[in-house]
């Protein structure tokens, strides 16, 4: 571990901690997620879901863990993997379903697409299909809260590729520097698109990366979604009190391809197997079962409904309508 | 409006200190513009009254602080950055060309980008070849971003200003050769609009000479040494590259049926080939003589004085290009 502690010594305790209501809750934040992805994979295949789209199966906890720890004012911004941090912070399936299939009544009207999924009023501030494009916005909501001075925080989802990327580099320096109240959450799944991590970056463990900042770090199980959420408020108090910065790097695993041509065959099958027997959910599942908050039935039951609620989401977002051609774009490209 | 007799970077700061006085949420940001106040000294007194949170030092990290711009606009706030050369603009290229000029599209149009990213450019002050570049035509093809190039004090003041309140990104081109240029300037106006295409700088009859930045003022003294040979010419400062609006040119050529295109970079992929074209589109039976540009040449730019001077368009050129078009 990497962390690096500074004179000011930082809390290590949960300023809220979870009730069981909220475990729960983030149990079936999780699932709603996973079915959103499972019904995406049907409704490409379908025909519904155009060019690409990159599924984030195997990321749930790491959405859902560092939502649980923002507040509605806060920021966030992510990548093309992003549909869970959408979801997470609240995100309408059915406009997130009906941006995905190009209809007028999707979230960005069917011009952003799978991986431009933007929502300003629930401060989803934007998706980024380059690779590390999105750290030095969040570097700039980041610095739009320490001036607004209302203790909001920013909060940049990335992969583990854009560690290797100079705006990576740039964001982590200036966001330091100013003591910016930016959550840096890196989803390490291992791959960058199709190469593994050992062939790309000197070391697995990219939590070392900020000590290169001198910034606050933690490495968590992201499949661990208690621990995610834990860390993510603990980072997020000390960037509410002005305390700057944190790196989170959440080890994740990627269960699908990079996108939706990509079988991934490129994998280790043990590897992909010791992954899959960690899958977030099912671990929490049987978590929350052995904790007596659920049984399986109930268990159950919050998989069915979120499943019909995708279901019936990709339905009505389906029978929207396409957009006209004619509508007029330079307003949409100027305001 | 009464007006001062200023320089062009008097002008630039004017119009900053201005605009940051009249909107809390405007604030800038780039290397060595605080206490340094630029080393052009384009932020002369800024810190001094706005202070440190909206007048920011910044890492050399053109990529961080300019995608950082975008991330002040989604939310609430209308940055500008100071590019301090502006060949730097590659740095920041994936966040302009990406994420700036993109942003507001892709979210449906639900999201506005007040940005501002003024950069200062071009050749004449012998800094070499990564030094002296207008990037003019850089961002020329990315639809999303307005382009708007400041020839003179009064422009540089109004055009500056008229970005800062536009609700969109703006890159602001300005020309280090031009800093110390004096002219009137209305300092105080309340009211500025975004310039929205060519305006005609002096009027003639004989021969269109279009230019922007440096290339305006050479062009005016073309225009000088062509009426001493009894030419009128009629010069036109295109000041909006982006969006490209050849109206004002093509309707000027009608009149005088020749066109000289005069711009600071090399000859390829420029945006004297785009004025041509769409002045033949609107003007082709006016012409009575093949359109000219005049270019740098299609290498980058050398370092020794002599050789420098040599490659920029020259009043003699153009006057002599303009005498050759009319013979």
């Amino acid at each position: 571990m990497a962390a690096r502690k500074k004179s000011a010594k930082p809390s290590n305790q949960v300023p809220d901690p979870l009730t069981d209501d909220d475990r729960v809750e983030l149990f079936r934040s999780m699932v709603g997620i996973r079915e959103f992805e499972e019904q995406v994979q049907r409704s490409y295949l379908e025909g519904l879901v155009h060019g690409t789209t990159h599924l984030c199966n195997g990321h749930e906890a790491v959405s859902s863990g560092v939502a649980q720890a923002l507040r509605p004012d806060d920021y966030v911004s992510y990548t093309y993997r992003g549909h869970g941090h959408c979801l997470a912070r609240g995100m309408d399936m059915e406009a997130a379903f009906a941006e995905l299939f190009g209809r007028v009544d999707g979230v960005c009207g069917g011009i952003g697409g799978s991986m431009h999924l933007t929502d300003i009023d629930k401060g989803l501030i934007g998706a980024f299909g380059i690779v590390g494009g999105g750290l030095p916005v969040a570097v700039g909501a980041g610095l739009s809260a320490q001036l607004a001075n209302k203790e909001q925080v920013s909060v940049s989802f990335f992969g583990d590729g854009a560690a290797n990327i100079g705006a990576f580099h740039e964001s982590m320096n200036i966001a330091q520097v100013w003591k910016l109240p930016v959550l840096f959450v890196c989803e390490n799944n291992l791959y960058g698109e199709f190469t593994r991590i050992n062939h790309t970056t000197p070391y697995e463990d990219l939590v070392i990366r900020a000590r290169g900042y001198a910034m606050e770090a933690v490495q968590v199980d992201g499949n661990d979604v208690e621990e995610v959420y834990a860390a993510a408020s603990i980072a997020a108090m000390r960037a509410r009190g002005g305390g700057g910065p944190t790196f989170i790097e959440a080890k994740t695993y990627r269960h699908r391809g990079h996108s939706r041509t990509d079988p991934a065959k490129y994998r280790d099958p043990a590897e992909v197997e010791e992954w899959l027997k960690r899958d977030p959910i099912t671990l929490y599942r049987k978590d929350l079962i052995a904790r007596g908050l659920l049984d399986a039935k109930a268990a159950d039951a919050i998989v069915a409904e979120l499943q019909s609620e995708a279901k019936a989401a990709a339905d009505r977002a389906a029978a929207s309508e396409w957009p006209s051609a004619d509508q007029d774009f330079m307003a949409k490209t100027f305001a | 409006m009464p007006t001062q007799d200023i320089t062009y970077r008097e002008a630039i700061v004017f119009a900053l200190q201005e605009e940051m006085r009249r909107d809390p949420t405007t604030l800038i940001m780039g290397e060595d513009i605080g206490e340094s106040e630029g080393p052009f000294k384009t932020c002369q007194g800024l810190m001094a009254e706005f202070g440190s949170a909206r007048v920011r030092d910044t890492p050399i990290a053109e990529t961080g602080f300019v995608g950082a711009c975008l991330g002040l606009s989604l939310t609430g706030y209308r940055p500008i950055a100071e590019i301090m050369f502006a060949d730097f603009l590659g740095v920041a290229f994936d966040q302009i060309v990406n994420g700036i000029a993109k942003h507001r599209f892709m979210s449906g149009g639900k999201v506005k980008t007040p940005i501002v990213i003024r950069a200062i450019g071009g050749a004449g002050l012998r800094f070499g070849a990564q030094h002296s570049q207008t990037a003019e035509s850089w961002m020329l093809s990315v639809p999303g971003l307005k382009i708007i190039c400041p020839s003179n004090p009064e422009q540089a003041y109004l055009m500056l200003k008229a970005a800062i309140r536009d609700d969109n990104p703006v890159l602001v081109l300005e020309h280090k050769a031009l800093l110390s240029m004096k002219g009137p300037v209305p300092v105080g106006t309340e009211e500025v609009a975004m310039p929205t295409g060519p305006k005609i700088l002096r009027e003639g009859s004989d021969v269109t000479i279009v230019g922007s930045l440096a290339m305006v003022g050479r062009s005016l003294a073309a225009a000088d040494l062509l009426a001493a040979d009894g030419v009128s010419a009629e010069v036109i400062d295109i000041q909006v590259l982006r969006p490209l609006d050849v109206t004002v040119v093509a309707e000027s050529v009608k009149r005088t049926n020749n066109l000289i295109v005069v711009e600071e970079q090399a000859p390829t992929g420029g945006w004297s080939s785009d004025v041509v074209a769409d002045v033949l589109t609107q003007a082709f039976d006016y012409l009575d003589s093949p359109p000219a540009r005049i270019t740098l040449p299609d290498h980058p730019l050398p370092y020794s004085p002599g050789l420098e001077d040599a490659m920029l368009p020259s009043p003699e050129t153009i006057a002599a290009t303009a005498k050759s078009l009319l013979e």
